[in-house]
């Protein structure tokens, strides 16, 4: 079963991470990351540039355009990851492993109904 | 758990809405900025036992807030800190004042405590002093470092600063729709210095000085968080991601300057670049341009060239032209000479600069760009001439170098050609 695990965090408190913290947590997570790749079961990585880049969509008709991201949260939606797991404690675990690379902030575990790999190369 | 590193990161991304609110309470700079630090002092406590709380922001404010309330009752400060109990049971508290600060409140706290920063009394090297220690919460040593001056130098300057403002009115009532655009310009300027301190550094002591760069990239940010349509805030962060995203590729080893034509352009920060363009992207659908959208676009047309010759100079000539409309100024057409010179060729640009000669004759990158449009026409002597008077005016090691390599090439060029035709 494909689990998305999508990250949340104060981007706030990402963007004021010094050069050093950043790469120093990029580090991390690419070990788990690694981990993953190796036994076949990471899928498609983003992570997404900060909510002030975002733009919004309103499907009203006509359709808005609005400035911003969709949702005014506390903490945002900066990134996900895909991830082949056999059950939930499966996917659970992948985050511990992930939050104990990248402390702060939550993920939010979803099954993924329909994932198309689709062509664009990275 | 023993990292404690997010919990500065929290303290640090809290501390503008923070302060800004203890100010709006108190209405006084000093008694804002102890509230706070007594606040991050109990964080510092309480955080890694009960662990973080849902909102950072509306703890800090509100155990500011009591502290000094109780200090101020006390009349004295020197008390020790209440027990812990006293301040565990936040829980509820926090929820409705979250609920408040969710409301526009806060964006006008930080746009006021910013604001305060930019009074017009204050020169600008200590509106950007002030702003590094109360917006960005950079301790006086770390400013002094990057301001490359004593700390005892950086802590004056901050007091006298701080003073000033103490005297000055702070309208605290919400400001109207023109006050606020007119705060929203006077605190993007100000960000840009704080950039352009950073940024203008020469290359041996760029390192030391980037964290300007990034801090006023944190607080633009920060301030079209607030501003989500303002096109020229999108303009002012679009234009510092652009120009910072160049920064590992803007000095040799030896520290001289690297002209853009000769950067490796593969040292380019990507996501900058790609943060940078999306945001002029989407300032241009609103239609309204600035200043700061005009010069992100040269930026962009910059970053969008993958080597020197895929430059749109035609489309960089256009933009410093409605630049040179929004903002005359003979360096703005000094630079679009630069553009010119690649469309038009030297003569042209030269025929442009030749009227500023007056008003730039202490200038060093008006002689500089003057030289090498001589220089390419092979006018070679009045070239040397212009070249010598730019070093002469150069600010820093690195600028007079550079124009020491240009003077190297015309010693070679006038004599007669050999073996090496070099570059």
């Amino acid at each position: 079963m494909l689990y998305a695990i999508l990250c949340y965090h104060d981007e706030d408190t990402v963007g004021s991470w010094s050069k050093d913290q950043e790469a120093a947590v990029m580090k991390k997570l690419s070990v788990v990351q690694d981990k993953l790749a190796k036994q076949g079961r990471l899928g498609p990585v983003a992570r997404l540039l900060p909510t002030t880049s975002a733009t919004t969509l309103r499907k009203d008709d006509p359709p808005l355009v609005l400035d911003g991201p969709y949702a005014e949260t506390k903490e945002q939606l900066l990134g996900f990851y895909v991830v082949d797991c056999k059950n939930l404690d499966e996917a659970l675990d992948v985050a511990r492993d992930l939050g104990a690379a990248n402390p702060g902030g939550a993920y939010e575990i979803r099954p993924v109904g329909l994932l198309r790999p689709g062509s664009v190369p990275s | 758990m023993t990292d404690t590193a997010w919990i500065d990161g929290a303290l640090t991304s809290a501390r503008p809405q923070a302060v800004g609110a203890l100010l709006r309470y108190f209405r006084n700079l000093d008694t804002a900025e102890e509230a706070f630090q007594n606040a991050c002092l109990r964080a510092l406590k309480s955080w890694p036992q009960n662990g973080p709380p849902r909102d950072p922001a509306a703890w800090l404010i509100m155990v500011g807030r009591n502290v000094a309330i109780d200090d101020i009752r006390r009349g004295k400060k020197q008390q020790p800190l209440p027990e812990d109990e006293a301040i565990s049971d936040l829980d509820d508290a926090e929820e409705q004042l979250a609920e408040r600060l969710d409301g526009s409140h806060y964006r006008d706290d930080i746009l006021r405590l910013l604001f305060i920063c930019c009074h017009p009394d204050l020169p600008a090297t200590q509106q950007i002093a002030l702003a590094l220690r109360i917006v960005s919460g950079l301790t006086v040593k770390q400013i002094a470092r990057a301001f490359l001056v004593s700390e005892a130098a950086m802590e004056q300057r901050i007091t006298r600063a701080k003073a000033r403002v103490a005297d000055a009115d702070v309208p605290f009532e919400t400001p109207g729709a023109v006050e606020r655009t007119e705060r929203l310009s006077a605190v993007a300027a100000m960000i840009y210095l704080i950039f352009n301190e950073g940024y203008s550094a020469s290359g041996d002591t760029a390192e030391i000085r980037a964290p300007l760069c990034e801090e006023a990239i944190r607080l633009a940010r920060l301030l079209l968080r607030l501003f989500q349509s303002e096109a020229e805030i999108m303009g002012l962060t679009a234009l510092l991601l652009l120009q910072h995203a160049r920064a590992a590729a803007r000095f040799d080893s030896d520290g001289a300057v690297i002209l853009l034509d000769d950067q490796d352009r593969s040292k380019w920060n990507k996501p900058m670049i790609a943060e940078g363009l999306a945001l002029i992207d989407k300032a241009m659908r609103h239609r309204r341009s600035g200043p700061y959208q005009v010069q992100a676009a040269i930026a962009a047309l910059h970053a969008r060239a993958e080597k020197p010759e895929e430059t749109d100079w035609t489309q960089i000539d256009l933009l410093y032209g409605a630049l040179e409309v929004m903002q005359p100024s003979p360096v703005v057409t000094l630079n679009r000479a630069v553009a010119v010179s690649k469309v038009r060729g030297p003569q042209a640009a030269l025929d442009m600069i030749e009227p500023l000669a007056a008003r730039l004759s202490n200038y060093f990158h008006f002689f500089g760009v003057r030289g090498a449009f001589l220089m390419q026409l092979g006018r070679n002597d009045e070239a040397r001439t212009a070249f010598d008077r730019a070093i002469a005016l150069a600010n820093t090691s690195a600028e007079a170098a550079h124009i020491r390599m240009h003077l190297d090439r015309l010693q070679r060029d006038s004599q007669p050609r050999g073996k090496k035709a070099g570059k």
